[in-house]
């Protein structure tokens, strides 16, 4: 089985069914003999009543075959199947067939017609209904095999773990799949509505459709399909596609386990969080393994709108993301960070030199703090309605006395104030600021960008705008430590906190929550909890220590060398 | 004849699930009943597959009509529910 260049390739198709498995190519059993259906023209010689009578009896046993075996498969599959039993049986199917035999007997023929009427007709509807083609075409295949008298065509089940492909699978096919056996499903049509796609996630079995030349590869060809990617690879080198099978394996077992609180395998607890925009994507969050929200931007009730939003408005929308949550998870409420790249009409000025770094965030409310005053009396409204404690954070602070005032805002409502650490200013004053908040929470995309002096929208300096720069971690690392003397909670919300290499590097430096996207939560729990804390501690160190980011990333994964990607 | 036209009510329109329940409910009457597009040529209700070929979406008007009124009631009653769950 050795892999030989010209035979060695990619094909690329649409993923439906997440995993990666490794195998040879099966392919389906096809077709009926030409010569069976000629033997069987050459011996019948009755009447149509004869031969629609050979049809009902063709209809009965497909039926009952079905149906025994959807007998002994279960949930969908079994559905699948006894809906095909019924296509079988269509009223409009027989009477079809039978208006084809006025003339010349040929039930073959008869049979191949009627069904192509529907499955014309199906095909040109489009959709969902070109989609039922397949069990049409299967249907004729089964009928036809009964009316001439030999096997119904279907899937020769391989002796080792396969990869089944095909140009397209009827329900049947599918129906009857062993997993031991089939591991993945590669199929040249078919959409992911298809009944493959349903029965594939039924079956847990990696499947990708849509993959166009599929059904080139010879039978017995080693291939490695990828569910997440949609890619197949033709002919890959053995040894390294069943360590990524393996691994993959692994991953997807604690994935799909992990449920939360997240904690390192020693026990080390840190909070997972989730950020949200607005009451729509809390409900969502919520229903994550997540602690609570750590970073809820209200930028969306305000983009939205030509004016101010009154308290009342408000407090409406931030009592939907309040309430999402309850009062045993706690969230976190940024006030409004216009300016920069989030311009708002009415509350950011008009024309700045260098809009990164001017009137942005917290700075709107130097000359005029009644906005910002608004914002919060809302914010306590939604509380108070709710029955819940949010904290309430100011991004972009760059002095003690910033915070201070922001802070006393806040607390006059009787709530927990913190501050962003998104300036390299606020990082050197962490110690300072938590004299007078509550909590801090970095912003590791500005605190990157502010530090590195590199805009984040610009590509060609992308290696700059690296949270893995020794200079960012430098900057979260003095920050996390000023939290541990303070014994105030510290985290960090950002691209960075999805990573699940530098979330482990971020726990070792002694951040004590992370939020992010609810999409990264199960990645990154999950990998926390296979990593010891003091592999956490080394990576941070070894991280720290790193002359670039590059070789900042290799060091970490290194220490954490059970975490696998 | 009792005939009337009625909205389909299944979101995907009358697809092979909403299509196979309307066909089985028409069986089990053992009575007699059609549906058509308005206008067009009246179908076999106990074929799902002739549901199916006449095409309707979500919202479409459909004619049902059998000789007996229950028949009658109980399949205009299935045209109007939402089947695809």
């Amino acid at each position: 089985m050795s892999a030989s260049a010209e035979t060695a390739g990619i094909l690329q198709g649409t993923p439906v069914v997440p995993g990666l498995a490794f195998g040879p190519v099966v392919t389906i059993v096809a077709g009926i003999p030409e010569e069976a259906v000629t033997a069987f023209r050459d011996r019948f010689s009755g009447t149509a009543r004869d031969a629609l009578q050979l049809f009902d009896g063709a209809v009965a046993a497909v039926a009952a075959s079905l149906a025994d075996r959807a007998a002994k498969a279960s949930g969908d599959a079994a559905e699948v199947l006894l809906a095909t039993a019924e296509l079988a049986r269509d009223k409009g199917l027989r009477a079809a067939v039978a208006k084809r035999m006025d003339g010349e007997v040929d039930l073959p023929d008869a049979l191949h017609g009627a069904v192509n009427q529907f499955a014309d007709l199906f095909a040109k509807m489009g959709g969902l209904m070109a989609e039922r083609v397949t069990d049409l075409r299967d249907i004729e295949q089964r009928l036809l095999a009964r009316i001439v008298g030999v096997a119904e065509p279907g899937l020769e089940l391989p002796d080792v773990p396969s990869i089944l492909v095909a140009s397209d699978l009827a329900p049947a096919d599918t129906a009857g799949l062993d997993p031991a056996r089939v591991v993945a499903l590669v199929i040249e049509l078919g959409g992911p509505t298809s009944h493959t796609a349903i029965i594939a996630r039924q079956l847990s079995l990696p499947c990708v459709v849509g993959v166009t030349g599929a059904t080139t590869v010879a039978p017995g060809t080693p291939v490695l399909v990828n569910g997440i990617t949609g890619a197949i690879e033709v002919n890959p080198d053995t040894a390294g596609a069943v360590a990524r099978v393996d691994a993959e394996r692994i991953r997807h077992a604690a994935l799909a386990s992990w449920n939360g609180p997240a904690a390192t395998s020693d026990g080390q607890r840190i909070k997972v969080l989730a950020n949200v925009a607005d009451g729509a994507s809390a409900r969502q969050a919520a229903a994550a393994p997540v602690e609570g929200v750590g970073l809820f931007r209200t930028e969306l009730c305000f983009l939205n709108t030509t004016t101010e939003p009154t308290v009342a408005e408000q407090t409406a929308i931030y009592g939907e993301v309040l309430s999402a949550f309850g009062p045993d998870r706690h969230v976190v409420v940024r006030t409004l960070d216009a300016g920069s790249d989030k311009p708002i009409a009415y509350a950011t000025p008009a024309a700045e030199e260098n809009p990164a770094l001017g009137v942005r965030g917290l700075r709107l409310s130097f000359t005029d703090p009644s906005m910002l005053e608004r914002q919060i009396e809302a914010i306590a409204a939604a509380a108070a309605v709710t029955g819940t404690r949010p904290w309430v954070m100011a991004p972009m602070v760059a002095t003690v006395a910033e915070a201070a005032t922001f802070a006393g805002r806040v607390r006059r409502y009787g709530l927990t104030a913190g501050v962003m650490v998104e300036t390299p200013s606020a990082a050197l004053l962490a110690d300072r600021i938590l004299t007078v908040v509550d909590f801090l929470s970095i912003g590791t995309n500005d605190l990157t960008q502010y530090t590195m002096a590199a805009d984040r929208m610009a590509t060609q300096l992308a290696h700059l705008t690296d949270p893995w720069q020794p200079a960012v971690l430098q900057l979260i690392a003095i920050t996390a430590r000023a939290g541990q003397r303070a014994g105030k909670p510290v985290g960090v919300c950002g691209e960075a906190a999805a990573d699940p290499a530098l979330a482990a590097v971020l726990l070792g430096l002694g951040i004590t929550s992370l939020s992010m996207a609810a999409a990264a939560v199960r990645p990154v729990g999950a990998q926390l909890g296979q990593v010891t804390a003091r592999q956490c501690s080394r990576a941070a160190e070894v991280a720290l220590a790193a002359g670039d980011p590059a070789e900042a990333r290799d060091a970490a994964r290194a220490a954490l060398s059970r975490l696998t990607e | 004849m009792p005939t009337s036209t009625v909205v389909v009510g299944s979101v995907v329109g009358l697809h092979a699930r909403p299509a196979a329940i309307i066909a089985a409910a028409v069986n089990e009457t053992g009575e007699e009943v059609t549906m058509a597009i308005p206008g067009g040529d009246p179908v076999d209700a106990g074929s799902a597959m002739l549901i199916m070929a006449l095409g309707a979406a979500l919202g479409d008007p459909v004619e049902v009509s059998s000789p007996s009124q229950s028949a009658h009631d109980r399949i205009a009653a299935l045209v109007t529910q939402d089947l695809s769950a």
